[in-house]
């Protein structure tokens, strides 16, 4: 039977298809070549623009003036198709569209490698690049061969601290860099059910780290009602015995804290084994795990202590830090000394704010970790809102107690 | 598609964050992405990739979507890349901005002389040719035309 890309693209793995994109997002990055190849196209005007929008995420507010006039070029191209348009503050792309706009059985298509992140909802999600964007403005539609898929089985429950980023590292470690390159991810299982949406987002945000095209969870009573908060009605899937060329099994129950080194995503060890190996930052956020329910459970654990190491917390969305305002979590993690930034990607990808220097290390939160990615000669240590939190602290990695909230 | 060059040979998982780096990004200069492609992996390489071949190890162009990687590559005089599996966004950004690529698991000797037939899919490396996955008939069209900008403009 079909597997839920199969279902989504209407046609069986290895066929190519040329399908209507549902919602189509690029952002500040990736858009300024998209743009130059639509001008070049000669196209005339964006074909759906109801279903296009464009975030400003990834450096906003702007670092130079050459940053602030690409920007302000978009801005206008923005405005003048009438797309949807995020300006900077407004958070991650891969975020805001998970606020009510992305829905089940959706397909959904990014200038952007993590746009795999809204699979989460039973979509079909996946990054292009910017003249393949270029090309989906002015037609409304792409083509793709249509994935095979490897099945994640879940079972159990995550025990002690250990939380859905770990089981993210932990299929990348099993999978490798490559493990799952052309193919789909679903997430499937037992175990699933017990994952609210923020670890699913989690978990299919890293399916790219794996060669991923896509990664999903069938859309079920979670999911519905985590959109009936932004008024948005959904229906649920079922998986109907797919056929997957590969399944693994994904026991969260065995899992504890690990931490992603050496610059690859797939070198994975536990926490405990790096113990004690001093930080110069730690920085929490990005779209793999910057939501609501990662800072409160950062602030949770940082509240009234002070962190020994420069801390940067940067919030998903503006809806994200809306809601740490209005319930006290931010002043929780500003007088524990953490430094907040705006909504939006942060120090991630090293093109502004918060780089490291030559022989600094940084625990981070994020999905990447490769070699001089946020800043020449320094290390990225990859791991979990509760590693974060309790490294941040001691101002080395620190295995992280069991949290008081989940 | 019939094309030639001196090999370069790469690693595996070489990702697009060490082809461009991210403090290049802000910017429509192409020569500025030639110049400084490859700085984080070898500084020396940008000045000697015109007329080349790269011969990669698996999973080549790994990581983040940025168009800039395959276009660096391109501007700076690359004729084609050839690796046993490739990410698949590098992949099709490769055939979007008409550089070639063929998926051939083929072993590389540095500076040794490759021939490669693009519509054929096979790689020679001195002589000795290895058989590789052919592109679909769209996609070479695409990289004959030299992207899928003129492509559109022929097609549309």
């Amino acid at each position: 039977m079909p597997t839920l890309s199969e279902r989504i693209l209407g046609a069986e793995a290895g066929s190519y298809v040329d399908v209507q994109v549902d919602r189509a997002i690029a952002h500040d990055g990736t858009g300024v070549l998209a743009h130059q190849a639509f001008c070049e196209m000669g196209a005339r005007g964006i074909r759906r623009p109801e279903c296009t929008y464009l975030v400003f995420d990834h450096i906003a507010p702007a670092n130079t003036s050459t940053t602030a006039g690409l920007q302000r070029e978009l801005r206008q191209f923005a405005r003048e198709e009438g797309i949807t348009f995020c300006d900077i503050g407004s958070g991650i792309c891969h975020q805001v569209m998970a606020e009510g706009i992305v829905r089940p059985g959706e397909v959904v298509v990014g200038a952007d490698s993590h746009t795999c992140t809204l699979g989460a909802f039973g979509a079909f999600a996946t990054g292009v690049g910017a003249t393949d964007m270029a090309a989906i403005w002015a037609s409304g539609s792409t083509w793709f061969r249509v994935p095979e898929t490897v099945a994640i089985q879940i079972t159990g429950r995550l025990q002690g601290a250990a939380e859905a980023k770990d089981a993210a590292l932990a299929y990348v470690r099993d999978l490798g860099m490559d493990g799952a390159n052309y193919r789909a991810l679903e997430f499937v299982g037992d175990g699933i059910a017990a994952i609210p949406m923020a670890g699913r987002l989690t978990l299919c945000n890293m399916a790219v780290e794996a060669g991923a095209k896509a990664g999903l969870c069938y859309a079920d009573r979670q999911t519905k009602e985590y959109l009936a908060t932004f008024g948005v009605d959904a229906g649920e899937q079922v998986p109907d015995h797919p056929h997957y060329v590969k399944e693994i099994t994904l026991d969260l129950a065995s899992l504890s804290p690990l931490i992603a080194t050496g610059h690859r995503v797939d070198h994975v060890q536990e926490v405990a084994e790096l113990a004690g190996q001093p930080l110069d930052q730690v920085f929490v956020g990005t779209c793999t795990n910057g939501r609501y329910e990662d800072l409160l459970r950062f602030s949770r654990m940082v509240r009234g202590h002070q962190v020994k190491v420069r801390t940067i917390v940067v919030p998903a969305s503006r809806r994200v830090l809306e809601r740490i305002t209005a319930e006290g979590i931010l002043l929780d993690m500003v007088r524990a000394g953490c430094t907040i930034g705006p909504p939006g990607c942060g120090p991630c990808l090293g093109a502004h704010m918060g780089v490291l220097g030559v022989g600094e290390v940084c625990l981070s939160t994020a999905n990447r970790n490769f070699t001089n990615r946020m800043g020449v000669g320094g290390e990225i240590l990859l791991g979990s809102v509760a590693t974060a939190a309790a490294s941040a602290l001691r101002g080395e990695v620190t295995v992280p107690e069991v949290p008081d909230v989940r | 598609m019939y094309g030639e060059g001196r090999a370069v040979c790469l690693g595996s998982d070489v990702d697009t964050d060490r082809i461009i780096a991210g403090r290049y990004l802000r910017t429509k200069d192409r020569a500025l992405w030639a110049a400084h492609v490859f700085e984080d992996l070898d500084p020396t390489l940008a000045s000697r990739l015109k007329g080349t071949v790269l011969m990669a190890g698996k999973n080549m162009g790994c990581g983040s979507s940025r168009e800039q990687a395959v276009i660096a590559l391109k501007e700076a005089g690359v004729v084609a890349v050839i690796a046993p599996s490739f990410a698949r966004i590098f992949f099709r950004n490769a055939i979007n901005i008409g550089l070639p690529v063929i998926e051939c698991p083929v072993a590389c000797k540095e500076g040794a002389k490759v021939r490669f037939n693009l519509a054929e899919g096979w790689v020679e490396v001195d002589g000795s040719r290895c058989h590789g996955t052919p592109l679909s008939l769209k996609m070479l069209e695409i990289v004959r035309v030299g992207g899928l900008v003129p492509y559109w403009r022929e097609h549309r």
